[in-house]
């Protein structure tokens, strides 16, 4: 064993490498922006009075917590082309992450809802807020305030997960490494660089995240208390 | 196109399916193994040994899998390191799941409660005696759900294998694909499949979890 690493031919190419960290970027944050929609969605729908949503937001997580992102990459990526759709490779993995993301994120915000005591309810309906008020005030944001750090480790584990996105040619960061170690025979230092990247990709939106809870969470800044 | 679907493609993904449950018993065990020795040296008492268990743990988790998986398959023979798919997925699930399982398993062994700790310090056992004989047989009740829910992780994971050319259900499925044309059917029967191996653990965690543990569930049973 010879171990002569050479980074040199791999940051050369470091435009391919940024195109493909801001595409990962772009994917992940398109995908957590609708995933958090679904999410909330999905958790109000499990809480519905009406069996039949109730049924459809279980299944819809089930399956998709129960089998691999690689699949359901596949299953969207063909279903879309059978049914004769034509989608660029970047808005069938958007599609692709947000379907999966969704799934997590219905669990998580369901179990914030569940945290709400009962009581706290009965005491925004005794203090005449209305319908629309209590879902707000007392349901929702303190939901989402409790359930923020699961919350946001899903979507760095999505930004992540994204790479496989890449195995149907979504021009994302772990494409690009493919390209360049296929290009310059240097598949070590180019995985070592990407993993790098990763990890910078991932330290970036952990404290993306962070800035946005002290922003949309105003009581803990005053509370001082840790997110 | 290329004929039908027969049972000679069933008995391939059935081979397939094995060979997922295979690697994640092996993913299971080795990252399980180094796992455990990672969530030790999380709580040790040396500072240096902290850190760097604690930098694993930040780097893995902040790396995806599949590069992890490249990594090892592409990166090591390219510096003179032959690998095999079966031991490039082997080893990238190792250090994948040691260091997710690691991080649980601290959390578990840190929330048996600090009177028990003190109690076993009182009774002048040694930390390796209060490790083995107090806490660990505690945190091993607390870990049980969440490690059973981590199994289907783990499962799910073993389909990133199939990019390194080792042939487990999800790569079973392509090859199948490549002589059928029939994309959506064949993995939308390795979704099901997928499903049926992750939807029991899936339930089993979470009636663990309500229930306590395994301890707990033999004790109301008798």
């Amino acid at each position: 064993m010879n171990l002569n690493l050479d980074f040199g031919a791999i940051l050369e190419r470091w435009p391919m490498f940024l195109d493909g960290a801001i595409l990962t970027l772009q994917l992940a944050s398109l995908a957590t922006i609708l995933g958090a929609v679904i999410g909330i969605l999905g958790a109000i729908g499990r809480r519905s009075r009406n069996p039949v949503i109730v049924r459809i937001c279980g299944i819809y997580v089930e399956a998709i917590r129960n089998t691999p992102l690689l699949v359901q990459i596949f299953l969207v990526y063909f279903g879309l082309a059978s049914l004769g759709l034509k989608f660029s490779a970047f808005a069938v993995a958007a599609l692709a992450l947000t379907i999966n993301v969704g799934a997590y994120a219905t669990e998580i915000i369901r179990a914030g809802f569940d945290s709400i005591p009962r009581g706290q309810i009965e005491a925004a309906e005794g203090l005449a807020l209305s319908r629309t008020q209590i879902y707000w005030h007392i349901v929702l944001l303190p939901a989402i305030e409790k359930v923020y750090p699961a919350l946001t480790s899903q979507f760095v584990l999505l930004m992540l997960a994204s790479s496989v996105t890449s195995q149907i040619s979504a021009e994302e960061l772990t494409a690009v490494a493919n390209f360049v170690q296929s290009d310059t025979y240097r598949a070590f230092e180019t995985y070592i660089l990407v993993a790098v990247l990763y990890i910078l990709l991932s330290l970036i939106m952990r404290l993306g995240f962070w800035l946005l809870g002290l922003a949309i969470f105003p009581r803990r800044r005053r509370l001082r208390t840790a997110l | 196109m290329g004929g039908s679907l027969n049972a000679n493609h069933f008995m391939f993904l059935l081979q397939g399916a094995l060979w997922t449950v295979g690697l994640s018993a092996i993913a299971l065990v080795g990252g399980g193994i180094v796992g455990f020795i990672i969530a030790l040296c999380r709580i040790s008492p040396n500072a240096i040994v902290r850190i760097m268990s604690a930098g694993y743990v930040q780097l893995i988790q902040g790396t995806p899998l599949l590069v992890i998986m490249f990594l090892s398959y592409f990166g090591l023979p390219a510096i003179g390191i032959p690998i095999s798919p079966l031991a490039a997925a082997s080893a990238s699930l190792t250090i994948y799941v040691a260091a997710y399982l690691g991080e649980i398993w601290r959390g578990c062994i840190e929330s048996v409660p600090r009177p028990q700790w003190e109690a076993a310090e009182g009774l002048a056992l040694s930390r390796t005696q209060r490790m083995a004989k107090v806490i660990l047989p505690q945190a091993i009740r607390i870990a049980t759900p969440p490690t059973v829910g981590f199994m289907v992780q783990i499962i799910k994971n073993t389909s990133l294998a199939s990019v390194v050319g080792f042939v487990e259900l999800a790569r079973s499925g392509q090859i199948i694909n490549n002589s059928l044309f029939e994309p959506f059917l064949v993995y939308s029967i390795i979704a099901v499949v997928y499903f049926a191996l992750c939807y029991p653990l899936s339930r089993l965690s979470r009636r663990l979890e309500r229930h306590g543990g395994p301890g707990r569930l033999e004790l109301e049973a008798a």
